[in-house]
């Protein structure tokens, strides 16, 4: 199967090893993986802050980049989303909104097309440890993935994985949210941290590299002793 | 209390907001209450999804035909004996309202909760005229005695005070001798309110629902105090904001089986009361008197715009309850008495963005309130839609905002631009970098690494490594 990676901003420049660690594990599951190198932002900073048609540019920019691909698959619920959202953003525009719809078609969370389009929910990953994960908001509200990364973690060799109280309530990342409203962020964030300790995990996993930037700063700030890992990298651990 | 509440900015809002323990502990196990008394009564009731969609169905064809079932209500209300009038303003309303009991020579109102009394800030118009104005829900009665503290949620509005401090407020205001057990606190309230009624000659009263197909306005509550209000006093005024029709007894019944199980998890509350117009001859109780107040105060401002789907509410609150935002600022940091991501979209429309462009910012966007409101509202994006509204159509926006998004999509839209960036950005950021974390950062980047660190842009991007590994593969 032909699969284009979309990495994220985020992970081409802060968190590479996730997107090394993608990218292995859809090998491993036998896909043809290419990274289609004139991929940049899919626009979110933008569009959430309010500037659509600033955002446009770089939508439409990447609609272009993936035109040609089969699949495109993402290590980022919140950037899948986005390009699932393009459409909308486009409605009524004769040219690019059904180009957008084609790119929204295509588009999968890697959790999700490991589920959902490969069929597999035992990657043979193995990782000792005790670990939790955090559902982030966008992947399973508006995405819609809520059971797949739970199936593949449920299935990872030596790894047991607690319960996270109030998973549902957001980590008070909400991109430029975290540095506007920073007072605010600090209490949902402080309050994540809190539930991931009271579980006893030693390890926070997520699937959003923005949520974990953000926890993970948190924890790294107030010395805890969790380790936040993207599922990329648990479900690539051997 | 007009729909504004406190003088403070925003910023010291929020700070007394989180600094407020018991608030916060009072809201966090009711949000928890909430969520899974909502969760629990959606699962009972079952195909709740369907549930939804009928209920939008409801509100959408309501609101797109919102005239037509304005001017049937008013005619069965007329051909039953009482008196409509239509408020374009809040002034109107409260002058209609007042002229009203003047001519009564009404010395003492008893009203029942109601949201758009509050917006309209009618007790102070009455209070002015030289009424007194009693609330009869327990808890707006509670902060009516706390020196008018303004509510902080819309159902239950006094959720950010426990009952110990309901207790000295009962104390200091009332010279209340027993205990916070919430028994002696409601049976001293019952007590104290009892007497109101019989004195009043003037009942005030909110709306859930008017049903356009009988002229009947209706009243969802637990305590019972509004029937109350509808039986004692000779006159009866009922004020509605224009958005709260619904055309028949079915969609009222599909509304309210919405509402209930939204607001508070149960299936029916203990009291719907319906009253149609006064008193008819052989009747019972009832007025003798009766007037319907529609209230528009900036409510057709917003029908034919993007955000009309927000005139959809039902004032369930579930929004409110699920909203991890309000979880930890409380309700008075919105400044409004419309809170939560409901006030933060309904507020600025009918408040401006002068006052209130700090609201659709509130908001993570996580969409936890689209995914709860009963009548599928989808709020996170009429957030996002200000945000688009305060920036393109207002420039409104911070200037460095403003240049920072200009840089994002020069530096998106181009990958040569992507390129140069973000190749630049751990020399840029290289002063600021120890072992891996930035914990003190420059720019905007501060405000991030006030409370987290940062991680480092990595030297070589994955772009940088795909391309190595690719060169070492002899691909
Ligand atoms: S917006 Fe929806 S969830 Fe919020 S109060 Fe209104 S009806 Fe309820």
């Amino acid at each position: 199967m032909k699969v284009s990676l979309f990495v994220t901003c985020l992970i081409d420049i802060f968190q590479t090893d996730v997107g090394m660690d993608t990218l292995e594990l859809l090998e491993k599951l036998g896909c043809e993986v290419d990274f289609p190198e004139k991929q940049t932002c899919c626009g979110q900073p933008a569009y959430n802050s309010g500037y659509v048609d600033k955002a446009k540019e770089s939508m439409k920019h990447m609609i272009t980049v993936f035109e040609h691909s089969d699949y495109v698959v993402t290590p980022s619920g919140s950037c899948g989303t986005m390009f699932r959202e393009y459409p909308h953003v486009f409605k009524g525009d004769p040219v690019w909104e059904p180009r957008a719809k084609k790119l929204a078609e295509k588009t999968y969370e890697l959790t999700q097309f490991i589920v959902d389009v490969l069929g597999v929910e035992d990657v043979g990953a193995k990782m000792n440890g005790i670990a939790t994960y955090h559902t982030s908001c966008h992947m399973t509200r508006l995405l819609g993935v809520k059971e797949a990364p739970m199936k593949l973690l449920s299935n990872v060799e030596g790894l047991e994985m607690k319960p996270l109280a109030h998973n549902y309530n957001c980590c008070g990342f909400g991109g430029t949210f975290s540095v506007k409203m920073g007072e605010i962020s600090e209490q949902m964030v402080d309050e994540k941290v809190q539930s991931a300790e009271d579980c006893g995990a030693e390890i926070l996993i997520g699937a959003d590299c923005g949520c974990l930037m953000n926890i993970g700063g948190r924890i790294d700030r107030k010395g805890k002793p969790i380790k936040v890992m993207h599922i990329a990298s648990v479900l690539n651990s051997r | 209390m007009a729909m504004k509440i406190g003088e403070k900015p925003f910023k010291e809002r929020v700070t007394d907001g989180i600094g407020d323990v018991f608030m916060r502990g009072a809201v966090s196990s009711a949000q928890g209450r909430f969520r899974s008394g909502r969760l629990n009564a959606a699962e009972e009731l079952g195909n709740w999804e369907e549930w939804r969609k009928l209920g939008e169905e409801i509100r959408t064809h309501t609101i797109e035909n919102l005239d037509y079932y304005l001017d049937l209500m008013s005619e069965n209300v007329s051909k039953r004996g009482g008196y409509v009038f239509f408020a374009e303003t809040a002034e109107e309303a409260n002058e209609y309202i007042t002229n009203v009991v003047k001519k009564k020579n009404g010395k003492k109102v008893v009203k029942s909760k109601s949201m758009v009394t509050e917006e309209i800030n009618m007790n102070e118009a009455l209070e002015n005229a030289g009424c007194e104005v009693i609330e009869s829900d327990l808890g707006e009665w509670i902060l009516q005695v706390d020196d008018h503290d303004p509510p902080s949620h819309i159902v239950t509005p006094a959720l950010h005070k426990n009952k110990e401090q309901i207790r000295d407020v009962f104390r200091d205001k009332l010279g209340y001798d027993k205990t916070e057990k919430p028994e002696e606190l409601a049976l001293f309230a019952r007590e104290k309110l009892r007497e109101e009624f019989l004195q009043a000659d003037i009942g005030i009263t909110g709306c859930n629902f008017a049903i356009a197909e009988s002229g009947t306005i209706s009243l969802v509550t637990n305590e019972g105090n509004a029937r109350m209000v509808t039986t004692i006093p000779k006159t009866q005024i009922t004020v509605m904001g224009m958005e709260r029709i619904v055309p028949t007894w079915e969609d009222m019944e599909v509304l309210v089986s919405l509402l209930t199980r939204a607001a508070v998890g149960q299936k029916l509350t203990s009291y719907i009361t319906a009253l149609t117009g006064p008193k008819q001859e052989g009747e019972i109780d009832g007025p003798e008197e009766f007037h319907l107040v529609i209230v528009d105060n900036g409510r057709s401002k917003i029908l034919g715009t993007a955000f009309q789907s927000i005139l959809h509410c039902i004032r369930c609150a579930a929004c409110i309850n699920v909203c991890p935002v309000y979880r930890h600022v409380g309700g008075h940091s919105y400044g409004s008495i419309y809170p939560g991501p409901v006030g933060a979209v309904l507020t600025p429309l009918l408040g401006g963005y002068d006052e209130y462009k700090e609201l659709p910012y509130a908001s993570t966007l996580c969409a936890a309130c689209t995914e709860a409101c009963p009548v599928k509202i989808p709020l996170h994006e009429h957030l996002l839609r200000h945000r688009q509204e305060i920036v393109e159509k207002e420039g409104k926006a911070p200037v460095f905002e403003n240049l920072s998004m200009k840089a994002f999509s020069l530096g998106t839209a181009s990958p040569s631009m992507y390129n140069i960036g973000s190749k630049l950005a751990p020399k840029a950021l290289g002063a600021f970098t120890k072992d891996d974390k930035i914990s003190a950062g420059p720019g905007p980047l501060k405000n991030w690494t006030e409370i987290r660190d940062f991680p480092a842009p990595k030297k070589d991007r994955f772009r940088d490594l795909y391309k190595k590994r690719k060169k070492e593969r002899g691909e």
